[in-house]
């Protein structure tokens, strides 16, 4: 097939969703608000080198804490950078922190629930215990502390953060394998004598997939939020790189003194984005698993 | 199983789990990172200092023998010495600790009040433009970033209205004693409840005054779970059978849903309170960072900026500890008001 009937069938199959996924009430405006909201964060941190009126990093581009004006869209701060060319780039180490922890929760937390649910007994108990243990312990703090000891940089800050969501998708994974596990068709895989990895693979994890997919997306929500913290508190990856949860950390003294827009704007694409994310999972988790309304979960 | 069987195997299954959170702690604050004491000291220093202060810390022993004595330390109330001036942790955090104390409780107060507040009119209009405009209200509270929040607060009723501080505890001179009757004396480290005890009006004003943007910061954020948990629990109980029949006999309308459906759906959101109380300690430490609230958050950031790492791990065994004790209470709660779970 050639470039252009590859483009030409995507799009056939696209534009059919959209149009579909509108008619199914609330929750598909949902879904498409805000696959909406991010695909355009994303994209707009991707082509920002090139849009961006000034270099986002460079002092002095005009005077110190301008307010907004028609040259500097969103003002400078202190060191008298361009906002505007900040905001429009500073998505780029959350982007990647939070792709890559959602990423690492889902290689260790899938496997690792499907196995220990599958096998049932003390090794299940074992990792219960030990998944239930991560779970109620304050995420924040948790991360605050693996980052320290494991130190900057945008691997060990997505490390950091997966590790507080892992229990999520193990406790999903385990609820969802417990039930189908009893189901007749895996039976009677059992009793054609399929292999345990074939059972795993072919007949448990295709059914648990929709549910991934809804934590997947709340987490990508959960990981934004909680790397913008750590950068909040002088966690975050470093400094030379416009980053939105920088801006808000160095913003915080100025507001005292009334630059409000020096935040205002940063904290706006964070919430966005986050907002995005959250949609998305809020419509999915209605789509795909319409019996958790029903039951008032 | 009767009442006294499951708090006796709620409290065994809460050891285990302490337990490995003690290790973890352990694990990650002195095994990870090889040597605390090497990292604490950024650029090189003097061998001979680095080796005292490994002695005096009790870091110069195998590392099973430190992790009894981090047990052991632990048994006894005793959180180890700082890296910074050797001085007990534990008393530094005994005394940052009910500032956190009181403002967790008055955020989840607020969470709970907004929540469940919201959650009923959301569910009394099932499905009209003013239950999608609370459910899309709930959803952009969870997706706000606290400490945002919490600037935006400061600039607004701090900054530009000048109704309320945007930062600390309580003037210099306005800090409660607590109670005082001839030779006793007695203060909980809570200023609303030793300005109460104390019998000062003023004090207490200026205590909430200080109290509500951070209260309302952290309560705005953690709100949304309980709008949707009370929405979903009230649209049941609003059409069972009591219900109707309450509303049949003539009873006011806030009544029949304040009075007995609430009632009904109030356990669910018991559970929850539970459950979201770890989310409201990590939003309190960027909570207390915002708006310079001298408890337990901000000394762990103020510990982080100096490394030391002994103080770190210190405050997150305790905020760990904290939060299985309130898991447990709640649960504790939880059954002797539901008669369901003692059958």
């Amino acid at each position: 097939m050639t470039q252009t009937k590859i483009r030409r069938s995507i799009l056939s199959q696209l534009i059919p969703g959209i149009t579909s996924l509108a008619k199914r009430g609330l929750a598909g405006w949902l879904v498409l608000i805000g696959a909406i909201l991010t695909l355009s964060i994303i994209v707009l941190t991707v082509v920002s080198p090139w849009v961006s009126p000034y270099n986002p990093s460079a002092i002095n581009v005009g005077h110190p804490l301008l307010p907004p004006t028609s040259q500097f869209l969103f003002g400078t701060d202190d060191l008298g950078r361009d906002m505007f060319s900040r905001v429009i780039s500073g998505g780029g180490i959350m982007l990647q922190v939070s792709i890559l922890s959602v990423i690492v929760c889902f290689i260790i937390g899938v496997p690792l629930g499907l196995f220990s649910s599958h096998t049932g007994g003390v090794v299940d108990k074992f990792f219960n215990l030990i998944m239930d243990s991560v779970y109620a312990f304050p995420g924040l703090i948790l991360a605050i502390a693996l980052a320290l000891v494991l130190g900057r940089g945008v691997i060990n800050l997505a490390l950091s953060i997966a590790v507080i969501y892992i229990p999520s998708y193990f406790r999903v994974i385990r609820s969802q394998v417990l039930s189908i596990k009893e189901m007749p068709y895996v039976e009677a895989a059992n009793a054609a004598g399929a292999k345990r990895r074939t059972i795993l693979a072919r007949y448990i994890l295709p059914n648990t997939i929709p549910s991934i997919v809804v934590v997947a997306t709340v987490n990508f929500a959960d990981a934004i939020l909680t790397a913008a913290g750590l950068t909040f508190i002088g966690m975050g990856v470093n400094a030379t790189v416009p980053d939105w949860g920088w801006d808000l950390s160095n913003g915080r003294q100025l507001l005292l003194s009334g630059n409000w827009w020096v935040i205002a704007f940063p904290g706006l694409m964070i919430i966005l984005l986050a907002l995005g994310f959250t949609l998305m999972g809020e419509g999915l988790s209605e789509l795909l698993n319409p019996r958790l309304e029903q039951s008032g979960e | 199983m009767t009442l006294r069987t499951y708090i006796v195997s709620r409290i065994l299954l809460t050891i285990p789990m302490i337990f490995i959170l003690l290790t973890t702690v352990f694990l990650i604050m002195r095994v990870l990172p090889g040597d605390p004491v090497l990292l604490h000291f950024e650029k090189m220093e003097d061998p001979a200092l680095i080796a005292a202060m490994r002695v005096r810390l009790g870091l110069d022993k195998p590392l099973l023998m430190q992790y009894f004595d981090y047990l052991f330390g632990l048994f006894r109330g005793d959180l180890g010495k700082s890296m910074q001036d050797y001085s007990s942790i534990g008393q530094q955090i005994f005394a940052a600790f009910p500032a956190t104390l009181e403002l967790a409780i008055f955020s989840m107060l607020i969470a709970i009040l907004i929540g469940i507040f919201l959650g009923v009119e959301s569910s009394k209009a099932y499905n009209s433009p003013k239950d999608h405009l609370i459910r899309v209200f709930g959803i952009v509270t969870y997706a706000i970033p606290v400490f945002f929040l919490g600037m935006i607060l400061q600039m607004i009723f701090g900054i530009g209205l000048h109704w309320l501080p945007v930062g600390g505890r309580t003037y210099q001179n306005m800090v409660p004693t607590g109670l005082n009757v001839g030779p006793v004396h007695f203060s909980t480290g809570l200023y609303t409840v030793d300005s109460i005890l104390e019998g000062n009006i003023l004090k207490l004003g200026t205590a909430l005054k200080y109290l509500f943007l951070p209260s309302l910061t952290l309560g705005l954020v953690l709100c949304g779970i309980f709008i949707r948990l009370t929405r979903s629990n009230m649209f049941e109980t609003l059409r069972l059978d009591f219900v109707t029949a309450a509303k049949a006999r003539g009873l006011k309308d806030s009544t029949v849903t304040y009075g007995y459906a609430l009632r009904n759906a109030f356990l669910p959101v018991l559970t929850m309170m539970g459950l979201q109380f770890a989310l409201l300690l990590g939003g309190a430490v960027l909570t207390e960072t915002t708006f310079s609230w001298p408890g337990l958050g901000r000394y762990l950031v103020d510990r982080i900026n100096f490394r030391d790492y002994t103080a770190i791990q210190g405050v997150v065994v305790v905020f760990g500890l904290f939060v299985a004790l309130v898991s447990l209470a709640i649960d504790l709660l939880y059954a002797y008001l539901d008669p369901r779970i003692r059958l």
